[in-house]
């Protein structure tokens, strides 16, 4: 069966220091794939190679059998991958719904149109109305994305990302910065997410990330150090001194 | 053979003045991130400046100490009174920095008239120096002196002294400069102060060569913002380089093809930004 | 019904200068407006498209030239020649996009400053095809459909559907999922990418849209004007325009047109007052950035709402 992200000999350097290095790794469609390593391991590095935010200097990336290392970032998106960034970077001064739409006309061939008003297209405010619904944040649809908790704009943010219909979805540091409470409205939003969804996801906080993986990579100085599942990765020596001797 | 070695002198002679006007630019812009679009109002004013003193019968290096000063002045004060805030606000700085502009311009215009005025140059740079089998105008060869002469104290300044390494400190990142408890705004205002000194001195060692004129300005403006995306930004040796460079086009442009002068002098730039959006000399971003 | 009220208003509004007596002030009120278009085509780029051109009148000066050159030189009848101006100019924006385009915040503006100013070394030196610095004039207005526009009223009627058409069309693009995703890729363009956005075409559209817009504007300015000459393609006719839209509010509709009524009023009205209006343009300019920094319309705005809040506490 085609993996869903398939990585080979991935490199990436910036301006003599290495920051992806040969790396390889395959994801099956439907995991949850997570990825752990120490600030600089190249977690983030990797995901902007994959969304085309920054171009490999050798390696191939596949997402369901189709190479997208030489493709366009907006062309990503349209093959299914989605993202969501370490920083929230929306859009604090429009309405949630108007988020929304931006992700739900990005692979419509309405947003080419110069002409209709967006506030009256009835079919998009729908559709955003329900992707907030979804997340329980219909209440707020037209309140101002900066007048929101930090807590809901990482949900809105996750349901953006999920309303692009993605076969695969990076989640970059979804947990950081939340209360515990929030962090449980999040664990619930990612188990909502389809089977079918691929999720690779960058995380540091331990507790809630390993209950949602079922594979974890561990990088380091941008390699693969260890792939394995819970028990493997946290029993093997060479992950016990990447974390406490390094 | 003549006719080059002429034309190359006045291309350095015009490079001189442009590194004189596009090193302070490309510092204030590099450290500052503001695009000072009044900078070419900075050279005229100078030039202006140094045109008064030197009609009230003071002598010429007077003149264009006079000029710097006064320019250093009037930039510090503009800075701390109006562009300290808009860091980051481009479109603000445009508005402004476009706004002193015009004010000065016009403001140059009541106080000077509109007529078109050489500036005298000293006595002892008149007339011309036999080399080569050749007479190169005097003046001239002193102000390319006098750029050069600029151009290695400058470096001296960024390169071995405190302030210098607190300038650079800044221009590479100024976050980290401000976590190593560098007096940011006392530096911003310095070097805008420097800035500009440059600028008005450049436009008085230019009297004799370009004339003063209402217009100047914005004649000038546009060579300095070439400069400084060909120099990079905050970057010494780009700007000397780069004003040579546009120095010597501008000059055999207008000698050779004056109808083309235009083209040959920006459809170079047009091709390196396109080709490398970065900069030729750019650093990291 | 709500919608047709403001709508009526405005259009009063607009026809109101008709009732003028002094013509010389029907005529202020049409170069009012053709600068407003000028800048309403600007401030797609830079307001909306958060590109800031420093050569925007490359194209209302290449359109000018060419509706008076192809009339009075090559024999071209009133109708053809506007709308190969437009053509051309318009055709003359897609391909300075594509180099443009190349960079983004400085290196952009240095492009658009470079194109423009190689326009008007072209247009000044080219004394055969421009005329130079004398440029170019025997010019008469057109008849379109009869109706003679020699007189000020008659002109400034045509402008001021010429206007409406634009207004409504450029307001309707801010509004539209075009105009949504152009400021989405403004504020955000890495986001956009991955949303599935065209961040770089987007741009090159909003681009040759502003450069059609500006060249519609460039065949109403030689109309007005009746003659061209070099110095409506140079830095200071693209500066002045820039302005127009920062001073008034990058980003709003109504703002190029207040920002262009202040440039032209001072320009032509103020002058006749004060001697030094540049000056006073300078200092305009500069208190806007000082007490409403966003620009004349978002400040007005802002200050309404403060009233209204303070007379309801």
């Amino acid at each position: 069966m085609t993996a869903a992200l398939q990585i080979e000999g991935l490199s990436k350097s910036f301006g003599g220091l290495p920051a992806v290095q040969r790396l390889s790794l395959s994801v099956a469609a439907g995991e949850r794939r997570l990825l752990l390593g120490p600030n600089g391991a190249g977690k983030t590095t990797l995901f902007n190679l994959i969304t085309g935010d920054l171009r490999a200097d050798a390696g191939s990336i596949r997402v369901l059998g189709t190479e997208i290392s030489r493709m366009r970032p907006h062309l990503r998106a349209h093959l299914g991958v989605a993202r969501t960034y370490q920083v929230i970077t929306l859009f604090p001064q429009d309405s949630l719904l108007h988020n929304v739409a931006l992700a739900l006309l990005g692979r419509s061939p309405l947003r080419w149109n110069p002409f209709v008003s967006l506030g009256r297209r009835a079919e998009v405010r729908e559709r955003a109305w329900q992707v907030l619904d979804r997340v329980g944040l219909a209440g707020a649809a037209e309140r101002r994305l900066s007048a929101v908790s930090y807590g809901e704009q990482r949900r809105v943010e996750i349901a953006m990302a999920l309303a692009q219909d993605p076969r695969v979805l990076l989640l970059d540091e979804p947990f950081a910065g939340l209360s515990r409470e929030e962090r449980r409205d999040i664990q619930h939003q990612l188990a909502q997410i389809p089977r079918q969804v691929t999720v690779v996801m960058i995380e540091h906080d331990l507790d809630v990330a390993l209950s949602f993986a079922e594979r974890i990579t561990v990088l380091h100085h941008g390699e693969l150090i260890v792939e394995g599942n819970r028990a493997e990765v946290v029993a093997d020596p060479r992950v016990q001194e990447v974390y406490l001797g390094a | 053979m003549r006719f080059w070695l002429v034309q190359s002198l006045n291309g350095l002679a015009l490079g001189g003045l442009l590194f004189l006007l596009s090193s302070g630019f490309s510092l204030i812009f590099g450290l500052m991130r503001v695009a000072n679009l009044t900078h070419g109002a900075y050279f005229m004013l100078g030039a202006y400046v140094g045109l008064s003193v030197l009609n009230a019968g003071y002598g010429f290096w007077v003149a264009v100490a006079a000029g710097a000063a006064a320019i250093a002045l009037l930039g510090g004060v503009l800075e701390r009174v109006l562009l300290r805030k808009l860091s980051g606000r481009t479109l603000s700085q445009v508005l402004v920095t476009l706004g002193i502009a015009f004010i000065i311009s016009d403001a140059s215009l009541l106080v000077w008239s509109g007529d078109p005025m050489p500036l005298p140059m000293p006595p002892s740079l008149t007339g011309a120096v036999a080399i080569f089998g050749g007479y190169f105008p005097r003046y001239r060869l002193a102000v390319v002196g006098i750029s050069l002469l600029v151009a290695v104290l400058l470096w001296l300044l960024l390169e071995r002294t405190r302030v210098g390494a607190m300038i650079r400190a800044g221009v590479d990142d100024m976050e980290m400069a401000r976590a190593l408890g560098i007096p940011v705004p006392r530096l911003f205002t310095a070097v805008f102060c420097l800035g500009a000194a440059l600028a008005g001195m450049g436009g008085v060692l230019g009297g004799p060569i370009l004339s003063v004129y209402p217009g100047l300005d914005m004649d000038m403006l546009p060579l300095a913002l070439i400069v400084l995306i060909l120099g990079g930004a905050g970057s010494l040796p780009g700007a000397l380089l780069g004003s040579f460079f546009i120095g010597f086009l501008y000059t055999f442009g207008q000698a050779l093809l004056p109808d083309l002068a235009y083209v040959i002098l920006f459809l170079p730039m047009v091709a390196a930004i396109a080709l490398r959006p970065k900069g030729l000399f750019a650093r990291a971003a | 019904m709500r919608r047709a009220l403001p709508a009526a208003a405005a259009i009063a509004l607009l026809l109101s200068p008709l009732l003028l007596p002094s013509e010389f002030y029907v005529n202020i009120a049409a170069q009012v407006l053709i600068a407003a278009i000028f800048a309403l085509s600007l401030n797609l780029l830079v307001g909306y498209g958060g590109l800031i051109s420093l050569g925007h009148a490359a194209y209302l000066g290449t359109a000018a030239y060419l509706t008076i050159g192809l009339v009075t030189r090559a024999g071209f009848g009133q109708l053809p020649a506007a709308l190969c101006a437009v053509g051309l100019a318009t055709a003359m924006a897609a391909v300075f996009g594509l180099l443009a385009l190349r960079a983004t915040g400085l290196g952009f503006l240095m492009i658009t400053l470079a194109l423009g100013q190689i326009l008007w070394g072209l247009a000044y030196r080219w004394v055969a095809l421009t005329g130079g610095d004398n440029g170019l004039s025997g010019f008469t207005r057109p008849a379109p459909l009869g109706l003679a526009l020699t007189s000020p009223r008659a002109f400034y009627l045509f402008v001021v559907a010429v206007f409406a058409c634009a207004f409504v069309l450029l307001a309707l693009l801010a509004r539209s999922p075009f105009g949504a995703g152009l400021r989405g890729v403004r504020d955000q363009p890495r986001r956009m990418q991955a949303l599935g956005w065209n961040t770089w075409l987007i741009r090159y559209a909003a681009f040759v849209i502003a450069g059609f817009w500006g060249a519609v504007a460039g065949v109403l300015f030689a109309y007005y004007n009746q003659f061209i000459s070099p110095h409506v393609l140079g830095l200071t006719s693209s500066a002045e325009v820039l302005l127009m839209v920062i001073a008034g509010g990058a980003g709003t509709l109504l703002g190029p047109l207040a920002g262009a009524a202040v440039v032209v009023l001072l320009k032509n009205v103020a002058s006749a007052y004060v001697t030094r209006w540049v000056m006073l343009l300078g200092i305009v300019f500069v208190a806007i950035v000082v007490f409403m920094p966003e620009g004349l319309v978002p400040g007005l705005s802002r200050l309404r709402r403060r009233r209204r809040a303070a007379g309801a506490a």
